[in-house]
């Protein structure tokens, strides 16, 4: 536990003191600032001299302001933030030769794989952390009003979501590092990776079930169930992308008044009575059931990356350098 | 294992996949001793080295150091030995301080006892330290004496040099031979080192082992080793000849 401790503090004061880091968390921190504000500003002006309606705060985290909200944005970018942090850690031991040094410490070897991802994943929740609350803090200043127990409970889930969401990209990073001698090599796939994930599994995803049950848009009221087939098809296969496990659960759990990840229901008149009469928020906990296979899944891609990981690293041949 | 071999190997043999890198290397090393491995590129010098220091699974036999199992014990054989890698590697954007220190911790030994240590191993390598002066600044004549001070900071009671005097000046390979010589004498460390450059391997070992495609083909003192091959002792034959006799009837 010693060395894990031991290297993950070394880690700690490299990430903090680098400037490609320092520059990312800048880029990050300052977007979401400026979003916070045009979406406080907005929200101050729309219920000047109206009873703010409940969960007001949590809006200044999911109201999409002049371009996108900040929980889209850290769905898009926040993998960046993942990547920098483990895309070398690695394979830049290897090429400076400290890593057949680092090992041949009376430490485990494992402590060198684990000491990296703590460091990278402390990094991640105090990065997090301090944004939220900065945004936070923000809008109480514009808004003036003060988070709810429940506000802050969905604020702190959703911390934790996020942090398994970098975390993921933190362990695919790793597992390129520790895969590819150079460091570009690694870097370019973790990218590669990124974009895949996030934007080519959702346009696929309409692709296939366009073929798989094709919908004319035209006459799509005709055919009910053939577009809930096409949009469960695209549902389903979108779901592959971390980024929409993400960005589903995460606007579920800071959107009380949303009830579904679905974006099309087919509803008969009781439902829609039903609907209508009961418009009162949900629970956390009920919003939590909502995205549980969301977020199981998340931990699960998050937990098998690393165990990928560590398991190559471990079975690594050490040679000299 | 016999209580005076510091390092003891038994049939040690690695193969990588249809390689054999290591062939059934039978080895004693006494306590004290400086012993020379040598052997070209590619002769498996390398491989045993990471295998007596638990880096690397031997694909069979037996090694122990300082009386324990690399393989089964790698924790207690790395906090007494202290290894020396080709071409040594730092973290550059540190200074030697902090790069001496980081070792410290990760050997568990506490910052105020490493702080001591660290001020008299800089003494005894010679080694003048800028605070401001990152190591990636280092020349390699420094990095090599910091390497050994990096070495020695766990007070190890073997040592393993993987050409410790490569790319050194002829004043600097001097200094660092006699660094070896004196872990040697005054410090009762063996020294395990592997290098190319027989002059130096003759002037400083006790003993050496000839290692040919992955086969220890020679091992014992010099002059023994000399008298073997050509008949008479080391004053007429150079360890280079001896080497290059045994490396000649290793390659036919």
């Amino acid at each position: 536990m010693k060395g894990i401790l031991t290297i993950c503090r070394k880690e700690l004061a490299d990430h903090f003191s680098s400037t490609r880091f320092i520059l990312l968390f800048y880029l990050i921190l300052m977007v979401s600032l400026v979003t916070a504000f045009i979406v406080g500003a907005g929200l101050r002006d729309e219920l000047k001299d109206v009873a703010k309606p409940t969960f007001v705060f949590l809006m200044l985290f999911t109201s999409p302001g002049k371009l996108f909200s900040l929980i889209q944005f850290i769905a898009i970018f926040g993998p960046l933030l993942g990547i920098v942090l483990g895309f070398d850690s690695i394979n830049r031991e290897r090429s400076a030769r400290t890593l057949s040094k680092l090992i041949s410490q009376p430490i485990y070897r494992d402590a060198v794989i684990n000491g990296k991802f703590l460091a990278g994943l402390i990094t991640i929740v105090i990065m997090l952390v301090s944004i939220v609350l900065m945004i936070s803090g923000l809008g109480l200043l514009l808004i003036g009003v003060v988070p709810g127990p429940e506000e802050i409970l969905r604020l702190l889930v959703y911390l934790v979501i996020s942090i398994f969401y970098i975390g993921f990209w933190l362990g695919i990073s790793i597992l390129f590092s520790v895969g590819f001698r150079n460091v570009a090599t690694s870097a370019l796939a973790a990218i590669a990776c990124w974009i895949f994930f996030s934007f080519f599994v959702a346009m696929g995803a309409s692709v296939v079930a366009g073929a798989i049950s094709h919908v004319d848009q035209t006459r799509a009221a005709d055919n009910p169930e053939l577009l809930i087939q096409h949009e469960q098809t695209r549902k389903i296969l979108s779901l592959f992308s971390p980024m929409t496990l993400y960005s589903e659960s995460t606007t579920i759990l800071l959107d009380p008044l949303r009830k579904t990840t679905q974006s099309i229901l087919l509803m008969g008149p009781m439902e829609r009575l039903s609907i209508s009469r009961f418009q009162n928020p949900l629970p956390l906990t009920e919003s939590i059931y909502i995205v549980f296979p969301h977020l199981i899944s998340l931990v699960a891609i998050t937990m098998v990356f690393f165990a990928i990981t560590y398991a190559v690293f471990m079975r690594q041949e050490v040679r000299s350098t | 294992m016999n209580g005076q071999n510091i390092i003891e190997t038994q049939e040690l043999t690695k193969v990588y996949g249809e390689q054999v890198a290591v062939d059934h290397l039978n080895l004693r090393i006494q306590q004290g001793e400086v012993f020379g491995f040598l052997g070209p590129n590619g002769a498996g010098k390398t491989t045993t080295l990471l295998m007596l220091l638990g880096l690397s699974e031997p694909t069979s036999g037996k090694a122990w150091v300082c009386g324990f199992d690399p393989t089964r014990e790698p924790l207690k054989v790395k906090r007494l030995v202290g290894y020396l890698a080709e071409n040594v590697g730092f973290y550059d954007d540190m200074n030697a301080v902090q790069n001496l220190q980081y070792i410290g911790r990760l050997n568990g030994i506490p910052d105020d006892l490493t702080s001591i240590k660290i001020k008299e191993l800089l003494k005894i390598v010679d080694l003048e330290v800028d605070p401001r002066k990152k190591v990636g600044e280092y020349s390699r004549g420094m990095r090599q004496r910091l390497g050994i001070a990096e070495v020695l900071l766990k007070d190890p009671q073997v040592v393993f040099l993987d050409e410790p005097t490569l790319g050194l000046d002829p004043d600097g390979s001097k200094q660092m031979l006699e660094l070896i010589q004196s872990l040697s004498q005054d410090k009762k460390i063996t020294v395990f080192f592997s290098s190319h450059l027989l002059d130096q391997v003759q002037r400083i070992s006790h003993r050496v082992g000839i290692m040919i495609k992955g086969q220890l083909v020679a091992e014992g003192r010099i002059e023994d080793l000399a008298k073997e091959k050509f008949g008479v002792g080391p004053e007429k034959y150079t360890l280079e000849e001896v080497y290059m006799k045994y490396f000649k009837e290793g390659q036919s």
